[in-house]
């Protein structure tokens, strides 16, 4: 099958079962070059695996994972995939925690990942900048200096949205991002996020309803591994499958 | 070497007061009259170059556990291996000055009736080549365990226990009188260094200097790692080993590198130490040292470099001291150090001394 020329990531016919159950049953899902797409699903539903399917921590059984028109993923493995392009938040936000956030930003910076030349060579200018600008971006400019283990919660969630931007990624793969996070965070995020749209390709996992509207992007529901339904939220909300397995109607 | 020390008030007063030591103790050794009250035997300051090479193994294990997580149980094997090397070059250079006046073999192979060199002992006539397996067999050691473990991801307390079956299984291997080193009784009876006579004054001052500079280069070495880019990526590993490796990092690179340098550090501090006790046996692989070199850290205090150094100088003296008034009860004195900062300063020492990051919550 030709992959269309727009579709950044794409997933066909990919199963991976853990002890026979399985995870992940011949899910099939296309991401748009720029797109905004929210994952929701109930527990077990596949979600994280899915991610980790893509960022190469686990194999899948079957299927085919290309990114960007022609490459294998299932070639690849975790820091080969993040150098591509592919950049992933944890569902629990994570930090370097003895780090401050300038040094946070400074060891995700796009750039060489070789040790021996970290040793000897200091941030670039161009790198400083945009560990600036991103600092303004998720608005923690004014703590560069400051440790990230005395971060809000909420602060490190945008901290690890911010190592995933200075990354400068094509596709960003966000799990749950507002866990957590009280509402003027949420709404806060929201914006982050949509702004991101377009420059990059954003994939969000979320469990909250009113942050997934709020996004107003297109939706894909996942159960039982696999797609269940796919739409904007007002077709989602009013599918009946969806409805079946959220609400037990 | 102002830049590598940039933000490091303990690494500046440290290797200040090194520096002066250097300089000044050989001076009240060999110019002042031992009737001085300023002068210090020789006697003394062999016994502050041993501890000069504790304090170089300290600094090797910090590295590897303060700064990347990793607690060695095994860094004597690194240590014992650096030793060995040296004292491979100091039995060549008994030459037939040993009891059985044979030029060609050390006495314990005489004594074994062996009738030729083995093959592992060429070339260690010749001080270059031994300086150079001080180095590169416990760097080679180093590669091969990390390359095993980093890649297979064992972490934690396995990585623990597999680093101390390490220098276990290197001490059952080293008392083989087979294997090749002296078994039992491992290598001692040296005569000269370099064509000079072991335990001469003059010797014992230039061992203790070699000692003094070598912590001096180490600690800027290690500086140099632990403030670059690359030391804030290990420490990130330390942390969150996933993340980093998410973010595009080579996780078992970092590790393999900085392990090995580790190790090195770990075989200078060995090669440094036998010509001034003048023996290497396999007790040096005995995980019991190994355990007690994580104790002085831990006292002196993790991921600070200049804690580890200043660890190991107060838990020997007072391991000296102990065992010339109190011996029985060092082992215990030495118990409740280490309960007592565990408990009270899990930043050990260097903990009270340096103002952790400044944060503005």
């Amino acid at each position: 099958m030709s992959v269309s020329p727009q579709t950044l990531l794409y997933l066909e016919d990919v199963s991976v079962s853990f002890d026979g159950f399985k995870a992940i049953n011949q899910l099939n899902l296309y991401i748009n070059e720029g797109e905004l797409r929210c994952i929701i699903g109930p527990n077990g539903a596949g979600k994280s695996t899915m991610m980790d399917i893509v960022t190469g921590k686990t194999r899948p059984d079957s299927g085919v994972v290309t990114f960007a028109d022609s490459i294998n993923l299932l070639q690849l493995d975790e820091p080969q995939i993040a150098r591509i392009g592919i950049g992933r938040k944890f569902q629990k936000p994570t930090v370097f925690e003895a780090l401050t956030v300038f040094e946070n930003l400074e060891v995700a910076v796009d750039g060489d990942r070789e040790p021996a030349y970290n040793w000897r060579h200091s941030l670039s200018d161009e790198q400083r900048q945009s560990i600036e600008e991103v600092a303004h971006t998720i608005g923690l400019n004014d703590q560069l200096t400051t440790s990230a283990q005395v971060l809000s919660h909420g602060q490190k969630q945008w901290l690890e949205i911010g190592m995933l931007l200075v990354q400068k990624p094509k596709l960003l793969l966000v799990d749950e991002p507002v866990a957590g996070m009280t509402h003027q965070e949420m709404d806060k995020t929201a914006e982050l996020l949509t702004s991101l749209a377009g420059k990059h390709t954003v994939v969000v996992v979320e469990h909250d309803m009113d942050f997934v509207r709020s996004l107003n992007s297109r939706v894909t529901v996942l159960h039982q591994g696999s797609v269940l339904a796919e739409g904007n939220m007002a077709d989602i909300q009013s599918n009946t499958d969806v409805k079946r397995v959220y609400l037990g109607e | 070497m102002r830049s590598l020390l940039q933000g490091d008030r303990g690494g500046q007063i440290l290797l200040t007061v090194l520096a002066i030591a250097t300089v000044v103790l050989p001076m009240c050794n060999l110019l002042l009259p031992p009737d001085h009250p300023w002068h210090v035997s020789t006697y003394q300051l062999n016994l502050f170059g041993k501890y000069l090479c504790y304090a170089l193994l300290a600094m090797s294990v910090d590295l590897v556990w303060g700064f990347m997580g990793f607690l060695s149980l095994g860094h004597g094997a690194f240590f014992g291996l650096g030793g060995y090397a040296m004292g491979m070059y100091l039995m060549r250079q008994i030459g037939d000055r040993g009891v059985y006046g044979n030029a060609e073999l050390p006495d314990f192979m005489v004594f074994l009736n062996w009738d030729s060199l083995p093959w592992y002992w060429w070339g260690f006539d010749h001080f270059p080549i031994a300086l150079i397996a001080v180095f590169l067999v416990p760097g080679l050691l180093a590669f091969l365990f990390g390359w095993l473990a980093f890649r297979s991801r064992v972490n934690g307390v396995y990585l623990s226990i597999i680093s101390q079956a390490m220098t276990y299984a290197l001490m059952l291997a080293f008392f083989r009188n087979e294997f090749g080193f002296g078994g039992n009784n491992g290598l001692t009876d040296f005569k000269v260094i370099l064509g000079f006579p072991v335990s001469a004054q003059g010797t014992r001052v230039a061992l203790f200097v070699a000692s003094a500079v070598s912590v001096i280069a180490a600690y800027l070495l290690c500086r140099s790692i632990v403030q670059s880019r690359a030391g804030r990526v290990v420490v990130a590993i330390r942390d969150a080993e996933d993340r980093a490796r998410f973010l595009g990092y080579r996780v078992e690179s970092y590790q393999l590198l900085v392990l090995v340098i580790s190790a090195m550090l770990a075989g200078l501090a060995g090669a440094l130490y036998v010509p001034q006790v003048g023996i290497i046996n396999p007790g040096e692989f005995s995980p019991l040292n190994s355990i007690e070199i994580v104790i002085w850290v831990a006292i002196g205090g993790r991921a600070s470099l200049y804690g580890a150094v200043i660890g190991a100088l107060l838990v020997n003296f007072s391991k000296s001291w102990f065992t010339a008034v109190i011996p029985e009860y060092w082992i215990f004195a030495l118990g409740a150090l280490f309960v007592l900062t565990t408990l009270l300063l899990p930043g050990g020492l260097a903990g009270i001394f340096s103002k952790r990051r400044v944060t503005n919550v």
